[in-house]
């Protein structure tokens, strides 16, 4: 195990360390101690690596992952885990705004809430939230799954395209084109699968699920003549 | 961008080193706003009959003294100085507007910062770094203390538009973001009898909430109407004599992070100018909601 004390070293020197890893490497686990809020903590990692980060993380950790897995004990500030192609990405706090946005796939588990924008574009990646989701969560969200374990606020989902979205609790109100759909059961057995990925303990038919109602103009087939 | 700061002291444990722990806050946030930086302090508190202005003179080497005997002749009370760089703060045994209308009438180019019984603010266009060690904001002591590092977006950047603004007795706010009804609502607030000395759109906030103050509003309810009527982007920090307030605006893509202690409340656009706070490891840290705003009043 190796560790980088941020208080110390400069982010951009640990983030150098952990990129110089190869697939092939010897140094699996990394530790960052002091984070203080610093952002871009453990950006663009492309290696089968694990970092933990112990303590509050600023801006867009964890951006850009594939392969590796982030922790952080602590909470994340705006875009954790933005644009993640693989991988996992873990917040053991809140998260802020943003979070797993653009994402294209791997896994972002967000153990406290979620501000507002969680998923926003999404295309792809599955995010596990154990709180709530602030306002407009998985805006435009393209693919992938959002489960929400807590509550969700204003305009959920809107103009959603393909993403599945799961919530236990109270939706604040749905945004443009979502609506709520049955529960068949590939969606059980979805929404089962990653709440035990997640670790989370909850009843998957105690959820409510989302998605778009395919009415806007990007669905519909007479607009393809604009082109 | 812009970052900004607020410290509020729960007892008076941290008083003799508010200045102490706020001013790595405010550098901490010199990223967020290089253009000009200033802080709003409140303690040192005067007697009732008294008031506290914080006046501004281009000259450093202005001489004060003269002013406060010039000042106490002309209204016949006494008025006690103390000078910080090229601010000094005057202790008026007077009315404010006897106060204010005399040191116009004597010093035309005096500029009043800020004026009550307990607010002193300190601003200048420059580094965080250097305004901190140039009006020795590490030394300073009161109950609360907010401050603001500017990057301009919406009018030029000079000390006058520098933040904290006040437009009455002991208010003063900061802003992170960008108001767009600013206008419309100034000429308003000016026929309500609220004078405002910039273009700034944060003075405009900072106008409205004395203008709801003066109607005999309380500081809640006076959020719960600027929630409604100003329109655009915002976190904003408020000081007042006794209290000390944040609130963001229903989108709230501007950003803003609390913490709480047994000791203190503290706020920050980023987590990072909270971590040198004591206790900070354990404290209570989350992100406030949009449209919502959160308040600490002293009893």
């Amino acid at each position: 195990m190796k560790t980088f004390d941020l208080a110390v070293s400069s982010v951009r020197d640990f983030n150098q360390a952990l990129h110089d890893q190869k697939s092939t490497t010897t140094e699996k686990e990394w530790v960052a101690t002091n984070p203080k809020g610093s952002h871009n903590i453990a950006v663009g990692l492309d290696a089968d690596i694990a970092v933990d980060v112990q303590g509050h993380a600023g801006y867009f950790c964890a951006g850009m992952n594939k392969t590796a897995s982030v922790t952080v004990h602590g909470n994340a500030g705006q875009g954790v885990a933005e644009n993640m192609m693989s991988g996992t990405v873990r917040v053991k706090g809140d998260a802020s705004q943003a979070a797993g946005a653009t994402a294209h796939g791997g896994l972002l588990v967000i153990e406290g809430n979620a501000g507002a924008r969680c998923g926003i574009s999404m295309k792809g990646v599955d995010i596990v939230v154990k709180g709530d989701v602030g306002h407009m969560s998985c805006f435009m969200g393209q693919s992938g799954s959002l489960v929400v374990c807590g509550d969700a606020g204003e305009a959920l989902g809107d103009s959603l395209y393909e993403v599945h979205i799961y919530v236990k609790g109270t939706v604040k109100s749905l945004g443009a084109d979502c609506i709520k759909k049955d529960m068949r059961e590939e969606h059980i057995a979805e929404l089962t699968a990653l709440l035990e990925k997640a670790g989370f303990d909850e009843d998957p038919t105690a959820f409510t699920r989302y998605g778009s109602a395919r009415q806007l103009y990007t669905f519909k087939v007479d607009n393809a003549s604009a082109y | 961008m812009c970052g900004i700061v607020g410290l509020y002291l729960k007892n008076d444990k941290y008083q003799n080193t508010l200045g102490e722990l706020f001013e790595p806050m405010l550098i901490a946030m010199t990223d967020r706003g290089p253009d000009s930086a200033g802080f709003a302090i409140y303690g040192d508190e005067v007697a009732d009959g008294w008031v506290k202005l914080t006046v501004r003179h281009i000259e450093e080497a202005f001489d004060w003294g003269a002013l406060a005997e010039q000042m106490s002749s002309a209204l016949g009370c006494k008025v006690d100085w103390m000078q910080n760089a090229n601010v000094a703060v005057l202790k008026v045994n007077s009315d404010e507007a006897s106060a204010r209308a005399c040191l116009t009438e004597l010093c035309p180019d005096a500029l009043v910062l800020s004026a009550g019984s307990s607010i002193e603010i300190l601003k200048e266009v420059g580094l965080p770094e250097n305004i901190a060690s140039k009006f020795n904001l590490s030394g300073m002591k009161g109950s609360h203390i907010i401050g603001h590092t500017r990057m301009a977006t919406e009018s030029a950047v000079t000390m006058e538009g520098s933040h904290p603004f006040s437009t009455g007795s002991d208010l003063c706010l900061v802003h992170n973001g960008s108001l767009s009804n600013h206008n419309r609502l100034r000429d308003k607030l000016k026929r309500e009898g609220i004078t405002f000395v910039t273009q700034n759109d944060s003075e405009v906030a900072a106008g409205y909430l004395t203008w709801r103050l003066n109607q005999g509003e309380s500081l809640k309810e006076a959020l719960e109407h600027a929630l409604k009527d100003l329109d655009g982007f915002f976190t904003f920090t408020i000081g007042t004599k006794d209290g000390f307030a944040v609130m963001r605006d229903p989108i709230a893509c501007k950003p803003a992070v609390m913490a709480e202690t047994e000791d203190y409340v503290a706020m920050a656009s980023e987590y990072q100018a909270l971590t040198t706070l004591p206790g900070i490891e354990n404290a209570r840290v989350w992100e406030p909601e949009p449209a919502t705003f959160y308040i600490w009043e002293r009893k």
